[in-house]
C-alpha cells in the first residue's frame, strides 16, 4: 500500500505547486511577462501574514483579510507605476525589473525579519487526517490546499469568461493593439490582472506559511517549482497548470520515496524530460 | 557620387586616449605586487573575475540576446571540474584551469540544445533550473565532498608555488590575464564578421535572419564560447578560495544576480558597460560593507531605475552625451563628396532597443 500513500501525497503536493503556479501563469497569460520575483512575493505574503499574526494577534486565516487587499493594491500599483513602463518588444526590462524586485524583497526581508525560519500555526487542523484504508490516510490541511487551488481556478475561469474585465483580459491577451483600438485601457487591464495575480500569490503564500517553514531566501525555489508547473502544463492553459503542478508533485513524491535527497531533483528531471518529449507542455494554448 | 571616395574610420581620438589610459592602468596593476599589499591584490583579483564574468554575460545577453539567469551553472561546474582534475586526475591546478573551461563548454552544448526550446523569458528561468540540477548533482558526489564540499589537496596547493606569497602572485597575474583576455576576446569577436552578424542579431533577429545570418548556429556558438570562458573563470575563483561546496559554487545571488546587475547598470551591449558596472558594484559594496545586505538592495533598485529611465546604462549616458567610445567596434563612414555630410554614421552603434 506504500505506493498508494505516495501517490496521494504527490497529488496533494501538486495542489500546492498549482497554487504557486496560477499567479505566474495569469501574469504571463495576460501580458507575456515572466515575473522573476514571483517566488519572493509568495514568501513576502507569508511574512506579512506572520507580522499581522504577531502584531494583531489574529489567526493566520483571518490575516488573509488584511494580506489579500494589501497584495491586490501592491500588484495594481506595481503594474501601473513600474511594470507597464517595461512592456514592449525588448524582453530585458521586465526581466531585470522583476529580478531587481526579487533582490529587494529578499534582502529587505533579511533585514526586517533576520534569516530565521518561520512557520504559522493553525492548531489541530494541520496534523488532522482522514483514514481511507488501514494504512492510507490523507491530511486534512493538504486537502484544503488542493481544494483551494481548484476553487481558485474555477473562480478565475468564471472571471475570465463571465465578466466584462475577463473579456478585456482575453482581448488584451490575444492582441493588445486591437484591444486598445476597441477602447480598452490596456494599462488598467494589466494593473487589475497583476492585482488579481497578487491576490492568488497572497493566498498561496499564507497557505504555504502554515504548511511548511519559510525564510527570506526561500523564494527562488518556489519560483522554479511554479515555473516548471506552468511549462509542463502548457503555457496559457490554467487547467494545464494544475496538471503541471500535479505532475511535479508526483515526480517529487516518488523521487522522495526512493531517496529523500532525491525529491527535488526528481521534479527537475521530470521537467527536463518533458521539455525533451513535449517542449510545448501537455496543453499549450499559446506559442512559447 | 562615386562610391570609391570614402574611408572607413574605426578608431577615434577618444578611443585612442581611452585605450591608452586603460593600458596605463593595466601597467599600474602589474606593478602593484611590488608594494606587497596583499589585501588590495585580493580585491583586484575579485574585480578581475567579476569583470571577466560581466564581459561574458554582456556578450551573451547584450549581443546574442540570450538572457540567461543560470550562468552560475558554469561557474560552479568549472570550479568543480578544477577540483576533480586536481584531486582525482592528479593534474596541476594551472593546467586544470583551461581544461575546466573546456569541460564547461562541452556540457553547455546539451544544455543549450535543450534550453533553446524555451523562448526568451522562459529560457532565462530554464537556465536557472539547470543550475539547480547541477547543484543538486554535486550534493550527491561523495568523491567531491558531497554537500559539505572539499578543500584543494595541500599537495596541489604547494604545486602552484611553494610559498603563499608566490602563489598569490601567480593567481593575481592569472586573474589579470583572464580579465584582459575576456575584454580582448569580446573586442576582436565584435570587430570580426561574426561581430557584425551578432550586432545585426542584437538589433533585429528577424531582419538578420532574412539577410542570411544563421541565428541558431550563431547563438549556439556564443553560448558555448561564453560557457567555456565562464567555466574557466569559475575554476579560477575556487582556485583562489581553495575550497568549494555546492552552495557556494552555485550561488545565484553572487554569481548571476550581481553579474547581471553589473552589466545592466554599466550599460548592456557595450564593452565599456561592464567596466562601469564593476566600478559601481565594488564602490557600493566596499563603502556599504558595514550595513549588511543593503548594498544588494541598492543594486536592485539601481538596476530597476536604469531599466525605467536610462536603458543604455550609466556608460551609455556618458557615451551618448560626450560621444566617447573607448573600444572602437563601430564603423564610421567618411564620404569625401562635398555635397554629402562629411561624416555619416552607420547603424552599428547600440540599438534603439537598449537606448
Amino acid at each position: 500500500m506504500d505506493w498508494i500513500a505516495t501517490l496521494l501525497q504527490g497529488l496533494l503536493l501538486g495542489g500546492v505547486y498549482a497554487l504557486f503556479a496560477i499567479g505566474l501563469s495569469l501574469v504571463f497569460g495576460v501580458m507575456r511577462l515572466v515575473n522573476i520575483a514571483h517566488g519572493d512575493m509568495i514568501v513576502l505574503a507569508g511574512f506579512v501574514s506572520f507580522a499581522v499574526v504577531e502584531v494583531l494577534g489574529l489567526g493566520p486565516l483571518l490575516s488573509l483579510a488584511i494580506v489579500l487587499p494589501v497584495f491586490f493594491a501592491f500588484g495594481y500599483v506595481l503594474q501601473l507605476a513600474v511594470l507597464n513602463r517595461t512592456l514592449g518588444d525588448d524582453l530585458l526590462p521586465p526581466m531585470i525589473v522583476t529580478f531587481g524586485l526579487a533582490i529587494v524583497i529578499q534582502n529587505g526581508l533579511l533585514e526586517g525579519f533576520s534569516a530565521d525560519s518561520r512557520k504559522l500555526s493553525l492548531g489541530e487542523v494541520e496534523t488532522a487526517s482522514i483514514a481511507l484504508a488501514p494504512d492510507v490516510a490523507v491530511g486534512v490541511y493538504p486537502l484544503i490546499i488542493f481544494a483551494t487551488a481548484i476553487v481558485t481556478i474555477l473562480a478565475l475561469q468564471a472571471l475570465f469568461y463571465g465578466t466584462r474585465i475577463g473579456r478585456e483580459f482575453r482581448a488584451t491577451s490575444d492582441d493588445p493593439e486591437a484591444a486598445r483600438l476597441m477602447g480598452i485601457n490596456t494599462k488598467r487591464v494589466f494593473a487589475v490582472a497583476t492585482g488579481i495575480a497578487l491576490v492568488v500569490i497572497g493566498i498561496a503564500g499564507v497557505l504555504m506559511a502554515i504548511r511548511t517553514t519559510f525564510d527570506p531566501l526561500s523564494g527562488p525555489v518556489r519560483l522554479l517549482f511554479a515555473f516548471e508547473a506552468v511549462i509542463i502544463g502548457g503555457l496559457g492553459n490554467i487547467w494545464g497548470t494544475l496538471l503541471g503542478g500535479v505532475t511535479l508533485g508526483l515526480a517529487q513524491a516518488f523521487g522522495g520515496a526512493i531517496d529523500p535527497q532525491f525529491q527535488v531533483m526528481a521534479g527537475h528531471l521530470v521537467f527536463l524530460a518533458i521539455l525533451i518529449i513535449r517542449p510545448r507542455g501537455f496543453f499549450p494554448k499559446v506559442a512559447h | 557620387m562615386s562610391v570609391s571616395s570614402y574611408r572607413i574610420e574605426r578608431a577615434t581620438r577618444a578611443s585612442t586616449i581611452g585605450l591608452t589610459l586603460l593600458g596605463l592602468g593595466l601597467v599600474g596593476l602589474l606593478l602593484l605586487p611590488m608594494t606587497g599589499d596583499r589585501s588590495t591584490m585580493r580585491l583586484v583579483v575579485e574585480i578581475a573575475y567579476f569583470l571577466a564574468l560581466a564581459q561574458m554575460w554582456n556578450l551573451l545577453a547584450g549581443y546574442a540576446g540570450l538572457l540567461s539567469v543560470g550562468q552560475h551553472a558554469f561557474i560552479g561546474f568549472g570550479g568543480y571540474m578544477l577540483f576533480a582534475l586536481v584531486a582525482h586526475a592528479g593534474l596541476s591546478p594551472l593546467v586544470s584551469l583551461p581544461l575546466a573551461g573546456l569541460l564547461s563548454g562541452l556540457i553547455s552544448i546539451p544544455v543549450a540544445i535543450l534550453m533553446f526550446r524555451l523562448s526568451g523569458p522562459h529560457f532565462a528561468i530554464g537556465t536557472w533550473v539547470v543550475a539547480e540540477v547541477f547543484k543538486l548533482t554535486f550534493f550527491e558526489v561523495p568523491a567531491l565532498g558531497g554537500g559539505s564540499g572539499m578543500s584543494l589537496p595541500l599537495q596541489a596547493v604547494r604545486d602552484i608555488a611553494p610559498t603563499t606569497q608566490a602563489r598569490e602572485l601567480i593567481i593575481y597575474l592569472t586573474a589579470l590575464g583572464i580579465a584582459v583576455a575576456s575584454v580582448a576576446a569580446v573586442y576582436f569577436l565584435l570587430r570580426s564578421r561574426y561581430g557584425l552578424a551578432l550586432t545585426a542579431v542584437r538589433d533585429s533577429e528577424r531582419a538578420s535572419a532574412s539577410v542570411g545570418v544563421d541565428t541558431f548556429k550563431l547563438k549556439l556558438g556564443v553560448f558555448v564560447a561564453v560557457a567555456t570562458f565562464t567555466g574557466m573563470v569559475g575554476a579560477l575563483i575556487f582556485l583562489q578560495k581553495l575550497r568549494i561546496s555546492p552552495v557556494a559554487a552555485f550561488d545565484v545571488m553572487e554569481w548571476s544576480a550581481a553579474i547581471i546587475f553589473i552589466v545592466v547598470i554599466g550599460g548592456i551591449g557595450r564593452i565599456e558597460g561592464p567596466f562601469m558596472g564593476v566600478a559601481i558594484f565594488f564602490l557600493l559594496r566596499e563603502t556599504m560593507s558595514d550595513f549588511g545586505t543593503w548594498y544588494l538592495i541598492l543594486l536592485g533598485l539601481l538596476a530597476i531605475a536604469i531599466m525605467l529611465f536610462a536603458r543604455q546604462g550609466v556608460w551609455g549616458l556618458i557615451a551618448d552625451r560626450y560621444r566617447i567610445n573607448v573600444f572602437p567596434v563601430e564603423r564610421h563612414v567618411h564620404l569625401s563628396d562635398a555635397a554629402r555630410p562629411s561624416s555619416l554614421k552607420t547603424s552599428l552603434k547600440p540599438s534603439e532597443k537598449h537606448s
